[in-house]
C-alpha cells in the first residue's frame, strides 16, 4: 500500500478529531468574521418591521432539541424583535418537542422588554396532525385550542380577546426542522387562506424552499444557524448563533479542504492506474 | 444547586453520547435507551396534556358534546392493532386518516405546488434592465443577474422532462433530460452544501453547551 | 365487509375534505371542521398504538433475556420516570418534567444528531469524488455554496456570498421546483387512487 492508498483510507477518528477541534478552537479564540445579511433574511425581517405595533404573529415552533441550535436562536431573535416592536406573539406548535423552547425564547424576550403572558404572549401548545391542525385553527381557533400548552382555558387571556380564525391574525411565522412544518402552513395558510407566512427552518431543509419565495408564497426565509446569525446582526443583538459562525467557517473551510485533498489523491490514483 | 446537578447532568449525558464517536459502548447505549424512553414519555404526557384532554375528555364529559364517542371508538380500534386476532378493526380509523390526508394533500400540493410553481415561472425569459445593467457595468454579479431568468425557466422546464419517464430519455427530449440533470446536480449540491452546515451547527451547539454552560471556559 | 367499509370511510373522508374546498360552506365546512376534530384525537390513538408496541417489544426483551436485556429496563424507568412525574406536575414551565426536559431529554437529543457533524465530515473526504460531469457539477456546487453561506467566503473574495446566494435563488431553485412539481404530480395522483380505492396497500396486513 503506497501514500495515496493510505490517504484515501485515512482513519475516520482522524477526520473526527479535525472536525472537533475546528469547532473548538474557533469557540475559544474567536475571529470575528463580519456577518452579511442575505436577501431572504432581510425580507424575513422587514415583514416584521412592516407590522404596526398591536399586531398579532403566531409563531408555529416545528422543531425540537435536535435541531436546536440552528432554530432556537431564531426563536429568540424573533420573539426580541416583536416584543421591541411591541407586536403580541401566539405561540403554539405542530411538534412537541417545541412548545418549551418557545415558551422559554419568548419569556426571555418579555423579560427583557417587561411584557406580560397571556396579555402580550401566549402558548397554545401542541396539536397532532400537522396539515389538518393548520386547517383546524384556521377555521375556529378556540375550538382547536380550548387550553393553553398548561391547561389553563384561553378566555382567561387577554390576547385571545376577539381571535376566531386566522383572519386575526396579522403574521404567521413557522420554526421548523422538516415535516409537518413551513411546507404546510405554504400549503394551507397562504394557499388557501391567503395569510403572509414567513419561515425559519434547519438548513437541511432551507433549498427546497426557495421555489417559495421566490414565487412570494413565503416573507422571508431563515435557513440554519447562519440565517439566525444575520437576523440577530440586523437586530444589533449578539446571540448564540453569531458567536458560532467563526466555527462554522473554519470547519467548513476544514471539509472543503477535505474533499479537496481527497479528490487530488483520487485523480493521482486514476491517472496512475492508466 | 438545582441548575448545578442539571448542567452536570447534561454535560455527563452529551459526553455518553459523543463516546460513541470512539466505537459503540455501554455508556452510548445506555443514554441511547434512556433518551427513547424519555422521548415516549415527552410525547405521551404531551398527547394527553395538549390533545386528549382539552379536545377529547373535557369536551365529551365536561361539555356533554356526545358526537365525540366516534373519534373515541376509531381511535380505541387503532390500538387494537396491537392484538392480531381483532387487529384488523384498526383499518376503519387508518381509513379516515388516510382518506382525509389524501383529500388535503390533493387539492393543496396541486395548488401550492405544482399550479403556483408552473405560475412563477413563467417570466418573461429576457429581463432588460438587468442586461442594459450589464453592459453598463459588466461584471461577474450583472452577468449572473442577467441569466437568471433564463436559468430559471430552463432549469425547471428541462427539469420537469427529466421527470417525465413515460417517455424513453433519446434524442431531443434525452437532450433536455441531460440538461434538467445538471439542474437537479446542482440542487443536490446546494443542498449538500446546506447539509454539511446544518450538522456543524448542531455540533458548534454542543461544543458551545460544554465549553460555555459547563466549562465556563467562554 | 373486512375491506369494503375502510375503502368508503376513505372515499367519504377524501371527499369531504375536496368538496370543503370548493364549497366553503355548509354541510362541507361543518362537516369539514368536525373531520378535523376527530382526525386530532384519533391522531394521538395512532401515538399511543406506537407506545403499545415499545412495551411490546421491550418486555418480551426482558422476559427472553438477549445480550443487553438490561438497557430494556433503561429505557423502561426512563420512560416510567418522565410519564409519572409528567402526569403528576403537567408540562408548564418550572415543573420537574420541565427540568427534565432541558436537562436530560434535551442533551441527549441534540449531541445524537450533532454526531453527524462528524459523519457528514468523513463521508464527503471518502464518498465525494469527481467520477463524472455531473458528479464534478453537485461537487463545485456544494463547495461554492458551502464556502459562500458562511462569513470566510466574504473574507476571501467578496463575491463569493453574492455567488452562493446566487446559486441558491436561481439553479438550486429551478432543481428544487422541478422536484416540488414532479412530487406534487406523484402525490395528487396517489391521493386520487386512495380515495377512489385503486390504491390499497394500506390495508394490507392483519
Amino acid at each position: 500500500m503506497n501514500i495515496v492508498d493510505h490517504l484515501e483510507k485515512l482513519d475516520r477518528r482522524i477526520i473526527f478529531l479535525l472536525v472537533l477541534l475546528a469547532v473548538i478552537i474557533p469557540l475559544l479564540l474567536p475571529i470575528g468574521f463580519e456577518i452579511k445579511v442575505s436577501e431572504p433574511v432581510q425580507k424575513f425581517y422587514e415583514a416584521i418591521e412592516a407590522l404596526p405595533p398591536g399586531s398579532k404573529v403566531l409563531i408555529s415552533s416545528e422543531y425540537d432539541p435536535a435541531t436546536m441550535p440552528e432554530v432556537y436562536p431564531m426563536n429568540q431573535a424573533l420573539a426580541q424583535h416583536c416584543f421591541k416592536k411591541d407586536l403580541r406573539i401566539i405561540g403554539m406548535g405542530l411538534w412537541p418537542q417545541g412548545i418549551p423552547l418557545n415558551q422559554a425564547s419568548m419569556e426571555q424576550a418579555a423579560e427583557e422588554y417587561g411584557k406580560e403572558y397571556g396579555v402580550d404572549y401566549v402558548n397554545l401548545g401542541y396539536k397532532a396532525g400537522g396539515i389538518v391542525v393548520i386547517s383546524a385553527a384556521a377555521e375556529n381557533m378556540p375550538n382547536t385550542f380550548p387550553l393553553d400548552y398548561a391547561g389553563r382555558p384561553i378566555e382567561e387571556f387577554e390576547i385571545m380577546e376577539g381571535i376566531r380564525n386566522f383572519d386575526n391574525i396579522d403574521l404567521i411565522v413557522s420554526l421548523s426542522a422538516g415535516d409537518p412544518g413551513v411546507r404546510h402552513w405554504v400549503m394551507i395558510a397562504q394557499g388557501r387562506y391567503g395569510k403572509k407566512v414567513a419561515g425559519g427552518v434547519t438548513a437541511v431543509s432551507a433549498p427546497a424552499f426557495y421555489p417559495y419565495l421566490n414565487a412570494g408564497q413565503l416573507e422571508g426565509l431563515m435557513g440554519g444557524m447562519k440565517g439566525a446569525a444575520e437576523y440577530e446582526t440586523l437586530l444589533e443583538a449578539s446571540g448564540t448563533a453569531s458567536r458560532g459562525m467563526d466555527a462554522q467557517s473554519i470547519a467548513h473551510g476544514l471539509i472543503i479542504f477535505l474533499i479537496l485533498f481527497a479528490n487530488l489523491f483520487y485523480l493521482l490514483g486514476k491517472r496512475r492506474k492508466k | 444547586m438545582m441548575e448545578i446537578i442539571g448542567i452536570w447532568m447534561a454535560a455527563l449525558l452529551t459526553l455518553c453520547i459523543l463516546s460513541f464517536l470512539y466505537k459503540d459502548n455501554p455508556f452510548y447505549k445506555f443514554a441511547e435507551h434512556l433518551f427513547v424512553g424519555l422521548s415516549a414519555a415527552y410525547w405521551a404526557v404531551y398527547s394527553y396534556f395538549n390533545i386528549l384532554y382539552p379536545n377529547l375528555i373535557q369536551p365529551l364529559f365536561g361539555h356533554g358534546q356526545l358526537l365525540l364517542i366516534i373519534p373515541l371508538v376509531l381511535g380505541i380500534m387503532m390500538v387494537m392493532r396491537l392484538f392480531p386476532k381483532v387487529g384488523w378493526v384498526s383499518r376503519w380509523p387508518l381509513a379516515f386518516i388516510v382518506g382525509s390526508y389524501s383529500g388535503y394533500n390533493l387539492i393543496t400540493y396541486l395548488q401550492s405546488n405544482a399550479l403556483e410553481q408552473v405560475r412563477a415561472t413563467l417570466v418573461p425569459v429576457i429581463q432588460i434592465e438587468s442586461w442594459k445593467n450589464l453592459f453598463t457595468n459588466p461584471g461577474v454579479m450583472t452577468f449572473l443577474n442577467a441569466i437568471a431568468a433564463p436559468v430559471v425557466v430552463v432549469g425547471v422546464t428541462t427539469g420537469v422532462i427529466y421527470f417525465f419517464f413515460s417517455k424513453e430519455h433519446k434524442g431531443v427530449f434525452g437532450g433536455f433530460a441531460r440538461i434538467g440533470v445538471w439542474f437537479l446536480m446542482i440542487a443536490f449540491g446546494a443542498s449538500f452544501g446546506y447539509t454539511v452546515m446544518a450538522r456543524i451547527s448542531l455540533l458548534i451547539g454542543r461544543m458551545y453547551f460544554l465549553l460555555h454552560n459547563w466549562l465556563h471556559l467562554i | 365487509m373486512k375491506k369494503q367499509i375502510p375503502l368508503i370511510i376513505t372515499f367519504i373522508a377524501g371527499m369531504v375534505m375536496i368538496l370543503q374546498f370548493f364549497i366553503p360552506h355548509r354541510p362541507f365546512s361543518d362537516l369539514q371542521q368536525l373531520f378535523n376534530t376527530w382526525f386530532l384525537i384519533i391522531t394521538v390513538f395512532a401515538m399511543i398504538l406506537g407506545l403499545g408496541n415499545l412495551f411490546k417489544v421491550h418486555t418480551k426483551r426482558l422476559q427472553r433475556r438477549p445480550k443487553g436485556w438490561w438497557y430494556s429496563i433503561v429505557l423502561l424507568a426512563g420512560f416510567a420516570i418522565m410519564f409519572i412525574v409528567g402526569m403528576i406536575w403537567g408540562p408548564a414551565r418550572g415543573t420537574p418534567f420541565d427540568y427534565l426536559f432541558w436537562n436530560v431529554h434535551l442533551p441527549m437529543s441534540s449531541m445524537m444528531f450533532a454526531l453527524l457533524a462528524f459523519f457528514v465530515a468523513s463521508a464527503s473526504y471518502r464518498a465525494f469524488r469527481a467520477r463524472t460531469p455531473e458528479a464534478t457539477l453537485l461537487l463545485v456546487s456544494a463547495i461554492l455554496v458551502m464556502i459562500g453561506r458562511v462569513p470566510l467566503g466574504n473574507y476571501i473574495w467578496d463575491k463569493l456570498p453574492l455567488i452562493g446566494d446566487w446559486i441558491m435563488s436561481y439553479p438550486n431553485m429551478a432543481g428544487q421546483r422541478a422536484i416540488m412539481i414532479g412530487i406534487a404530480l406523484g402525490i395528487v395522483s396517489t391521493s386520487l387512487r386512495i380515495i377512489l380505492g385503486i390504491e390499497r396497500t394500506y390495508l394490507s396486513g392483519k
